[in-house]
């Protein structure tokens, strides 16, 4: 089956994130495929580089990142919801006019019509958040 | 843009203004109608207060999108749907929602109001009906 996620929060605060990972790598791991990961409202902060949690605990951030590296899973963060919560990339950051930017690279920065896009590619589309 | 035409539900569960969720969900609902797809909104639980006519947000320094409600049916909205339940609860009735209109720009047929309530077993049944339930 073809699976399209979408993750309403951010880490830690919600669970949401981590039962998406899981139920993703779970879904990948049986031979599903997953047509795209899309990070929406507070969702859009799993995708910073700067996360940095404590030792003895998970790395959110980075578990999306390896698992996206594994299966070239394609994990897209919304553009208007990212400016918002100040999550930028390179080219992002130009264009605003800010100093830095934060985003991981495993991570790629774009428009809604990209949920709308795998909503309908996809055979289910699964919504993780409150 | 796309061949495939699914039956989309947006379905709203939360207040405007208390979280995010209804403004970026209307967000996807705009940038959606590009797609051309066979779309409805849900609205239920505190979901219902969306519709509700006459908000004022002065008082809470944020942006008042209720208008944006209004113009739905230019969005390729076609049916609107509001759980009675859940208006019950709340002391609402279909006079405190807003209408929202919507013309066919085939046909030029023109409904005057698409918000339509409906019960428990029909909401049930138009979630299952949908190929698509977008959740906020």
């Amino acid at each position: 089956m073809k699976f399209a996620i979408q993750i309403n929060e951010g880490p830690y605060q919600h669970q949401a994130s981590d039962t998406a990972y899981f139920f993703t790598k779970t879904a990948l791991e049986k031979g599903h495929e997953v047509f795209r990961v899309f990070f929406y409202h507070d969702g859009v902060n799993n995708s910073t580089r700067l996360t940095t949690p404590p030792q003895d605990d998970r790395h959110v951030v980075n578990r999306w990142a390896d698992l996206a590296e594994k299966y070239d899973l394609d994990m897209v963060v919304c553009v208007a919801a990212a400016q918002r919560r100040g999550i930028v990339d390179e080219g992002e950051a130009q264009r605003n006019g800010k100093d830095a930017s934060n985003i991981h690279p495993r991570f790629r920065i774009s428009g809604l019509g990209q949920l709308v896009e795998a909503a309908i590619q996809s055979d289910r589309l699964v919504v993780f958040g409150d | 843009m796309s061949e495939v035409v699914k039956k989309f539900m947006y379905l709203n569960r939360k207040a405007p203004y208390g979280t995010i969720y209804a403004w970026e969900s209307l967000e996807v609902v705009l940038i959606g109608a590009a797609f051309d797809q066979e779309v409805s909104l849900m609205f239920v639980d505190d979901g219902v207060y969306q519709l509700v006519k006459g908000q004022d947000t002065t008082g809470i320094g944020m942006k008042n999108f209720s208008p944006t409600y209004r113009t739905l049916g230019d969005y390729e909205v076609k049916t609107i749907y509001v759980d009675a339940d859940s208006l019950a609860a709340r002391g609402l009735t279909q006079d405190d929602l807003v209408a929202i209109a919507y013309e066919d720009m085939d046909t030029e047929e023109e409904i005057e109001n698409i918000v339509e309530v409906v019960d428990a077993a029909r909401v049930t049944e138009l979630m299952d009906e949908a190929d698509v339930v977008f959740s906020f």
